[in-house]
């Protein structure tokens, strides 16, 4: 990875520039000055220009945002910080990314919420933290989030421990309609969960390992959403993984609830036939359900029923993987695969089209988040992503910034590469 | 004779072959273990680590007996999962033994998947001697041996699996081991015993057990967990006797007489009633020598004894 300051102008030349914002493609050189766009056209003139870029046909755009990932900083900087996340999340072309309150201490308190903004300040990457829902994350009192959303929370969460108790669930969602941000719930019924290492089914009796149902999603899916309606709040649900599920999601929009929804790369692109190795790279929250779940994200990322890909990047160090299945840790890193599997999974065998797979990255992460993105706009900030979708490439160690190595991708060959980012007038070659 | 696997994980995937040449050289062995001087030369300076990170007494005792009677040089290691939990990792432990030189680890531990993942940390040959709730393929194996023993062939018959067939290792290798020489299953217990889907592994499930015994040339009873009760997977120990216990009442309605298997340790008076654990149908005390047989084939055929 190499970072260059370019505060004179930069000529972008021979681009594809992607705006799922307009939903258009075209063909455009990029002129940036001060790290501002400041024109766009065929052919511009590079005269006055220090350096000129020829990208040959690489795509740009919007810069990506990830709704999910886990920093781990404060409290498990072993794993992961703000910068060596940052670093990962340019590999893999984000330029904003929501980090997860299972910190320690957790993100239940403005001073803990301001702590992310100062120390990822000067970092490429926008870091917005999502604040714990309930004080230290016990599920039993709420966190003040007004105060916390003055701080800059975006949204709030007590990722990795779902919200059991129906009530607190209730009130967290009436009370944060004073914030205007989402509630984020992992929905996974921890009694119906119980031991289970895996998703239950043909796999896991032939493994002989504990099952986790599909069912143990869907309940709580279905209990959150009739608490929404109910509550009349807003409701983000995160790493959907079960067809049934997705089926919750979809009447729910039909019916008018504010909801949205993201899915991981990781849900897309393995099933739990992964866990016939025993890898415990495979080992996530929510597990890797079947085939036909696999399917049927497919399908809710096609009709719009799910709204963005998320990583749900968790980093853990190797020896937390490196050992029987029910002591490894639940996740795997993701912000460095996350374009590149997705293009393999929904573009390559003609799910979705570039363009609609961009918007799952941009537009409806922003929009959930409530932010306002005229990206190409002139005058605007350039903040982009440069990407290949067509390159084939195997990946391996040496394309992971994160801390952590544990990913169940690696040696696989995935086609679309990000390139590199343009982001706080910083050139970024991945 | 050689087998075309490296290690023994389970019987999933075994071919045919393999396990007819164990069990046929496990015949073999038993002729040996009948003689007045019960020890072979085979497997002399091979050095054997038996792995115990859950406690056994007659599966890591009929291993050790099986390496004795090899001439193979053992070492012992036990351990609770739990104190792996709390310090070292089981990659560690495993890579410090091996420092010392072992040919091949026998590795009970609670958690499937946990023989493969040693497998990687150490070049020795690997013996599963049960892994959680999946796979304890010498117990299949012996059981085979002793069907086989009593029934000349396993082709086409009938075996009846009854009892906690979700939390039982032995219960899905004989699954594994039994359909691929051919013989028919029918799998018997509470639904809650049942595992997701096991239709698909080719065997039949019912929750009539009286179906389940007119069906069977032979039945497996596996041992009822006591702790099952707390977890509401059973309501009592009790309703559990009266409805799935092997029973000499419920014996006597069958035309003809059952062969009986249990792996061991019985809880008597749940699962089965003394006096047919006990009577002359039951294979129970074959079984028991029939592990060491088993055993030492399975060594002798990994480690290519001479």
């Amino acid at each position: 990875m190499e970072i260059k300051l370019l505060k004179d102008r930069i000529l972008f030349k021979n681009a594809i520039v992607d705006d799922p914002f307009r939903n258009q493609s075209y063909p455009s050189d990029l002129l940036i000055e001060h790290g501002k766009l400041k024109l766009m056209g065929k052919d511009l003139p590079s005269e006055g220009v220090k350096v000129v870029e020829d990208l040959k046909g690489k795509h740009i755009a919007p810069g990506f945002t990830d709704l999910h990932a886990h920093l781990r900083e404060p409290g498990h900087e072993d794993e992961e910080t703000l910068s060596s996340g940052s670093r990962a999340a340019l590999a893999g072309g984000f330029t904003t990314v929501c980090c997860m309150p299972n910190t320690e201490p957790p993100l239940d308190s403005q001073e803990a919420v301001r702590f992310i903004y100062r120390q990822s300040a000067d970092l490429l990457v926008r870091i917005l933290p999502i604040a714990a829902l309930t004080k230290g994350r016990r599920g039993e009192e709420l966190t003040d989030m007004v105060e916390l959303a003055e701080a800059g929370a975006v949204a709030f969460s007590d990722d990795g421990s779902p919200l059991v108790n129906p009530a607190v669930m209730r009130f967290a969602l009436e009370y944060s309609r004073l914030t205007g941000k989402p509630i984020i719930n992992h929905a996974e019924d921890p009694a119906l969960r119980a031991e289970g290492l895996m998703h239950e089914g043909i796999v896991s009796t032939q493994l002989g390992l504990p099952g986790n149902p599909a069912l143990a999603e869907e309940l709580m899916v279905y209990r959150d959403l009739r608490l929404t309606q109910f509550t009349r709040a807003r409701l983000h649900i995160p790493h959907v993984s079960t067809a049934g599920a997705v089926d919750l999601i979809r009447r729910a929009k039909a019916e008018g609830l504010d909801v949205s929804a993201e899915v991981t790369p990781h849900h897309i692109s393995l099933t739990d036939e992964y866990l016939r190795n025993f890898d415990a790279n495979g080992k996530v929250a929510p597990p890797l359900r079947s085939e036909t779940d696999r399917q049927a994200l497919i399908a809710g990322l096609k009709d719009g029923t799910l709204d963005a890909i998320a990583t749900d990047h968790a980093p853990h160090t190797i020896d937390t993987k490196e050992t029987s299945l029910d002591l490894a840790s639940f996740g795997m890193i993701g912000l460095e695969t996350a374009f590149a599997l997705a293009t393999t999974k929904l573009v390559h065998p003609g799910h979705l089209t570039l363009l609609e797979l961009l918007k799952l990255f941009t537009v409806n992460p922003t929009r959930i988040l409530g932010l306002t993105k005229e990206p190409f706009a002139v005058g605007s900030q350039a903040e982009f992503t440069i990407f290949d979708p067509e390159e084939w490439w195997i990946f391996s160690r040496k394309d992971i910034y994160s801390r952590s190595q544990n990913t169940p991708f690696l040696g696989m060959e995935l086609s679309g590469r990000v390139k590199g980012v343009f982001t706080k007038s910083h050139l970024v070659s991945i | 004779m050689s087998l075309s696997i490296r290690h023994l994980f389970g019987l999933e995937g075994v071919p045919r072959e393999d396990i007819a040449a164990i069990l046929n050289t496990a015949f073999s062995f038993r002729e040996v273990l009948e003689r007045p001087i019960k020890r072979v030369p085979t497997l002399q300076g091979k050095t054997i680590v038996n792995l115990f990170f859950e406690n056994s007494t007659r599966t890591r005792i009929s291993f050790e007996l099986a390496e004795k009677r090899l001439s193979a040089d053992t070492v012992n290691f036990s351990a609770s999962g739990s104190s792996l939990a709390k310090g070292e990792s089981l990659k560690d432990t495993v890579r410090n033994l091996f420092a010392m030189k072992m040919d091949c680890v026998v590795m009970r531990h609670a958690v499937p998947g946990s023989v493969k993942l040693l497998a990687q940390f150490v070049d020795a040959v690997v013996i599963n001697a049960g892994d959680g709730t999946h796979e304890h393929p010498t117990q299949a194996l012996l059981d085979m041996m002793s069907l086989q023993e009593k029934f000349g062939n396993l082709e086409g018959l009938n075996v009846a699996i009854i009892g906690d067939i979700r939390h039982s290792r032995v219960a899905l290798s004989n699954i594994f081991g039994l359909r691929t020489m051919g013989a028919n299953i029918v799998l018997c217990g509470p639904p809650t015993f049942i595992p997701f889907g096991v239709e698909a592994l080719g065997v039949k499930v019912t929750h009539n057990l009286d179906e389940a015994l007119s069906f069977a040339d032979a039945i497996n009873v596996l041992r009822i967990q006591k702790e099952r009760q707390g977890k509401g997977l059973i309501p009592s120990l009790r309703e559990y006797r009266a409805v799935f216990g092997i029973t000499r009442e419920r014996l006597e309605k069958l035309k003809k007489p059952l062969t009986i298997m249990h792996p061991g340790p019985i809880n008597r008076g749940v699962e089965i009633d003394t006096e047919i654990a006990d009577s002359e149908h039951s294979l129970i005390l074959h079984q028991v020598l029939n592990g060491v047989a088993i055993r030492m084939a399975t060594l002798f055929l990994l480690l290519g004894g001479k």
